[in-house]
């Protein structure tokens, strides 16, 4: 009996948070193109519901009423795999980000350990999509991809550990809470800047989106997906996103803390900082798309291996330097 | 504690199972696949038993990074249908024999090795580590690799490092002749260097000198 209950209890957290995440990832996407319109004068999506916040959900119902096609030639089992677990994996990392000092599912001591692997499994969403399509346009996006999204996790992974180093634990709120006095961001800001840029990869947001670039590859590797399954790489992609948000926010910006300690701001709820946070962060994501062009594929290679790379890794070597000179390095 | 058995059968029999579908599958990509499976099953067994970091550097080493190079190697390669002809005679091939020798080699010494195998007096009760139940894991394992073991693990770093500059030396080819941009020429180009406005005299040419 204690163990139904047990179970019924995890479960019940676990659809609170799965189903916010759902419902604001489509509204996500609305915000995305909203801002996307907005930059290039034009108006986005404004006619479905108030403002067009309905527009995801309609375009949801477009995807689920849509026929599902498997190409002859491909891998069946596969094709049908590849989209499940994109998804599976974007939504579960969600279970050790901690939305305020008491709302979260799993506090475990290697939280930044879980989402560093599960978003290095992710990429295997993309090439089995692609391998399976038995196709030529998406066996080169999932190709580029990978590789794309394998060094990027290097240049995170190094920017990580130059957080912990400031820490002292792997727990996600162990990290937030080292930022009482001082957001990461202030000490480790040109780490601030690599993460963003690298998120941007590692998530193939644009101008980092060589895998779909649809003037040379179609749609990269979810050329041949139709329908739900289609959608359902779109969800995790903008899950996805969203994670890499959260995670520069607990990361950098102090995760639910309020940015100075005084009254009337530290009596707001912890969730709402944390979601403006992310907010703010997924803006600048939106912007970007809108404002810089795309990069060609040797110039991304170059900006991840020869820039970032060696640029954080001579960033870890100060910052341990600093710490062990001032004796600041966290008991 | 019904639960935890359940979790651990449940882990174990999927290892097993996709360790053998390895070897068996036709398909190599499948094979990887498998692999992969298998590498999950056993990072969640290392949960189980408590060493969480172990289990999450075995996912992020083995599945995020060596298995994406294999299944790279394997879809370039183009070897995905592997075809057993050699099993059922139709092509002659010196192999078998030798496989034969190797593995019954490997077996004796298997035997000679779990059949001599005594554990030592000290190990025969089991015997606790100094547990500090303040550090957590990852603690313990960094207080040991970087002060007992140090010399150990600079060493190791370093034969890696020697096997990755040993592959590019012997991939690494200069070839003549190969155009490509140069970054900084590209970036430092100024509107003088790449425009010039010149007037036409009416029926003659233009000579702009390069």
């Amino acid at each position: 009996m204690e163990t139904f209950l047990q179970i019924y209890n995890e479960t019940y957290k676990i659809l609170l948070l799965l189903v916010p995440i759902l419902v604001s990832v489509a509204l996500i996407v609305w915000f995305d193109r909203r801002v996307w319109g907005f930059v290039q004068k034009r108006k986005g999506p404004n006619v479905v519901g108030p403002f067009g916040l309905f527009q995801t959900l309609a375009d949801a119902l477009k995807y689920i009423f849509k026929e599902i096609i498997i190409p002859a030639s491909a891998n069946k089992i596969v094709f049908i795999l590849a989209p499940i677990i994109t998804m599976t994996l974007a939504l579960s990392a969600w279970a050790v980000i901690p939305l305020s000092d008491k709302m979260v599912i799993a506090d475990i001591n290697v939280g930044i350990l879980y989402i560093f692997a599960i978003s290095s499994l992710s990429v295997y969403g993309i090439i089995m999509g692609g391998w399976a399509s038995n196709s030529k346009y998406p066996f080169l996006g999932a190709i580029r991809s990978a590789a794309q999204m394998v060094s990027y996790e290097v240049s995170i992974g190094i920017i990580i550990i130059n957080v912990l180093l400031c820490v002292g634990s792997l727990n996600l709120k162990d990290i937030v809470m080292a930022q009482q006095n001082l957001w990461f961001v202030v000490p480790l800001f040109p780490m601030f800047v690599v993460y963003f840029i690298s998120a941007l990869a590692e998530t193939n947001r644009p101008p980092f989106d060589l895998p779909e670039a649809e003037a040379e590859l179609v749609a990269g590797y979810q050329t041949e997906y139709s329908g739900m399954m289609y959608a359902m790489f779109w969800l995790g992609e903008y899950a996805n996103i969203l994670l890499l948000c959260a995670l520069g926010s607990i990361l950098f910006l102090g995760g639910w803390l309020s940015p100075v300690d005084i009254y009337p701001l530290n009596a707001i709820p912890g969730i709402f900082w944390m979601i403006f946070k992310i907010l703010i962060l997924f803006f600048m994501f939106a912007l970007i798309k809108a404002i810089v062009p795309r990069y060609r594929y040797d110039q991304l290679m170059r900006l991840g291996w020869k820039i970032f790379l060696p640029f954080s890794l001579v960033y870890v070597v100060l910052t341990a330097s600093f710490l062990v000179y001032f004796d600041l390095l966290p008991k | 504690m019904i639960a935890h058995a359940l979790f651990f059968y449940f882990f174990s029999i999927i290892a097993i199972v996709s360790a053998i579908f390895v070897i068996v599958s036709r398909n190599t990509v499948h094979a990887v696949f498998f692999l992969i499976l298998d590498f999950i099953s056993i990072a969640c067994l290392f949960i189980m038993i408590g060493a969480e970091f172990l289990g999450m550097m075995m996912l992020i080493v083995y599945v995020g990074a060596v298995a994406v190079l294999f299944l790279f190697v394997v879809m370039l390669m183009n070897v995905t249908e592997q075809k057993l002809s050699w099993f059922r005679g139709t092509k002659k091939t010196g192999h078998i024999p030798v496989g034969l020798i190797i593995g019954t080699v490997i077996l004796l010494e298997l035997i000679v090795i779990v059949g001599g195998w005594r554990y030592r007096d000290s190990f025969s009760e089991t015997e606790f580590l100094s547990f500090n139940s303040e550090f957590t894991n990852t603690h313990m394992i960094g207080n040991v690799m970087y002060t007992d073991f140090i010399h150990l693990f600079q060493i190791s770093g370093i034969i890696l490092l020697l096997a990755m500059i040993g592959a590019i030396v012997l991939t690494y080819r200069k070839r003549e002749g190969v155009k490509t941009q140069s970054y900084i020429k590209q970036i430092s180009r100024e509107r003088e260097d790449s425009v010039q406005l010149k007037d036409v005299e009416f029926d003659k040419g233009v000579k702009l000198d390069d």
